[in-house]
């Protein structure tokens, strides 16, 4: 599926666009961080939540639920919800 | 970013490719630069920015190889990791498993890293270890030079130091820390660590156990606070002497202190400072060969803690006798009108005869003395506000 990438992560992926598989969005993040080393601890914290300023949106919709099932079609958005200064 | 990036200005200066005498290392809050200095330490050469925008916590270089650097990183919007150089910066490696809390068992709340907030190469018999604290408070272990680290469980998991770490609501206003992770060098099992809040804590066996040294340490008066509870007390900075590592000073919430093992009472020794000025503060910098030399940046503790310099009037203090007089360094600062202070990690020394000192403030100045404090001047202004200054000698 089409994974868009904020621009604070395209040091990992050099691309604002990439491509990633997984059945739950928790599978589609381990194989991102397989070809990506390091990406998915800057977005996903040691307990499995997903980091105060990281939203992640599957067509258009917010997910809170790393469950959450994905289709091969479905388009990711990860956005960094700038704050502070 | 787990592939070696090149330094876009370590590109432009070919920085790390020629050994300087003397580096120092600032971390700031948008930012790392190495300012390389001749072997007079008159001139400074400004490398950086590196990694701008991420908040740098501590940039340490390892003595053991003496090229091996560490940069404890966040930004606001992602989770912490530590970046690894062996070329001085010239490029950038990131840990392959940052410091990270245990995961906990179904139903139960674990913890996760803010971030990691202070690095220490271990014993010099032991290279490529390194021991790392983060906020909240946690003990983190590398054994193979920064690449993965692993929580020491004996102190992050243990029910009643975690009662003594308090929550993120408790402790210093961006997280409560573990700091000041010192190794004996005659021991590499002998470990102190500082927890603010929390308390002094020693290890004889590696940090397989701890315990306690609080005896002496005052508590914030007027609360009826408990003084033999480690939870309200608060160090701000350990430094154990090189000269005599028996010796050890603290700056602490309430005062400064000095204890000289075997005995496990810290005696304050910040009572002889001016009554003016007082004697709270955060950085403690030892003399690298004379126990009876030390420094000290006060700043206003009174009332609602403004966290400046007292009267905005900047000075360090130093006592050439264990603790017993100090002396007003400040020849070369501002005299008025200002209203800096200096934190934990952002105040050191080298190893030069006579010492060098260095100190960078909450405003981006980096000041330095060539003279052990007699004479101070500014070697950058303008940069992000400085959170940790360290030094190395290289070639």
């Amino acid at each position: 599926m089409k994974v868009l990438i904020p621009s604070a992560l395209r040091s990992y992926t050099e691309r604002a666009e990439t491509e990633a598989s997984g059945a739950t969005l928790a599978a589609m993040l381990v194989d991102l961080d397989r070809q990506y080393p390091g990406i998915r601890f800057r977005m996903i914290d040691e307990q499995d939540r997903i980091r105060r300023h990281i939203r992640i949106f599957v067509n258009g919709d917010q997910v809170r639920d790393l469950a959450q099932p994905l289709a091969a079609t479905d388009e990711v958005i990860i956005v960094q919800a700038l704050s502070g200064g | 970013m787990n592939r070696k990036v090149k330094s876009k200005t370590a590109q432009k200066t070919g920085a790390g490719s020629r050994a300087r005498r003397l580096v120092a290392l600032v971390a700031t809050r948008k930012g790392a630069w190495l300012f390389h200095g001749d072997g007079a330490r008159k001139t400074w050469r400004a490398d950086g920015p590196h990694f701008l925008g991420h908040t740098i916590s501590h940039l340490v270089l390892d003595p053991r190889d003496g090229r091996t650097l560490l940069a404890a990183a966040k930004t606001g919007h992602l989770g912490p990791t530590v970046f690894r150089s062996t070329d001085l910066g010239r490029t950038w490696k990131e840990a392959a498993r940052p410091p990270a809390f245990t995961k906990a068992a179904e139903g139960e709340k674990g913890r996760s890293v803010d971030h990691t907030f202070w690095l220490t190469p271990a014993h010099a018999n032991e290279p490529n270890v390194w021991y790392a604290g983060t906020s909240p408070q946690g003990l983190f272990r590398s054994g193979d030079g920064g690449v993965t680290w692993a929580p020491f469980s004996t102190i992050n998991d243990d029910p009643i130091y975690r009662e003594w770490m308090g929550t993120v609501q408790d402790g210093t206003p961006d997280g409560p820390k573990l700091h000041s992770i010192i190794v004996d060098p005659r021991d590499p099992r002998h470990l102190y660590v500082g927890m603010s809040g929390g308390g002094v804590h020693e290890s004889l066996d590696g940090g397989k156990t701890w315990r306690t040294l609080i005896k002496g340490m005052d508590v914030v008066e007027g609360f009826g606070f408990d003084v033999s509870k480690p939870t309200f007390h608060d160090p701000h900075c350990l430094r154990m002497c090189p000269g005599n590592p028996d010796r050890i000073y603290q700056q602490n919430h309430c005062g400064i202190y000095r204890l000289d093992r075997p005995s496990d009472t810290w005696v304050r020794i910040g009572k002889t400072m001016p009554k003016k000025v007082g004697d709270i503060g955060f950085p403690l910098v030892v003399h690298p060969r004379d126990a009876d030399a030390v420094w000290v940046f006060p700043m206003d503790g009174t009332q609602v803690w403004p966290r400046t310099s007292p009267e905005g009037r900047p000075a360090v203090y130093g006592t050439r006798n264990g603790g017993k007089t100090w002396q007003r360094l400040d020849a070369g600062m501002p005299r008025t009108q200002t209203w800096w202070t200096v934190k934990r990690q952002a105040m050191t020394g080298d190893a030069q005869d006579p010492v060098g000192l260095y100190f960078g403030t909450t405003s981006g100045e980096l000041w330095m003395s060539r003279d052990e404090g007699r004479r101070w001047s500014s070697i950058a202004r303008h940069l992000p506000e400085i959170y940790a200054v360290e030094t190395a000698q290289l070639g």
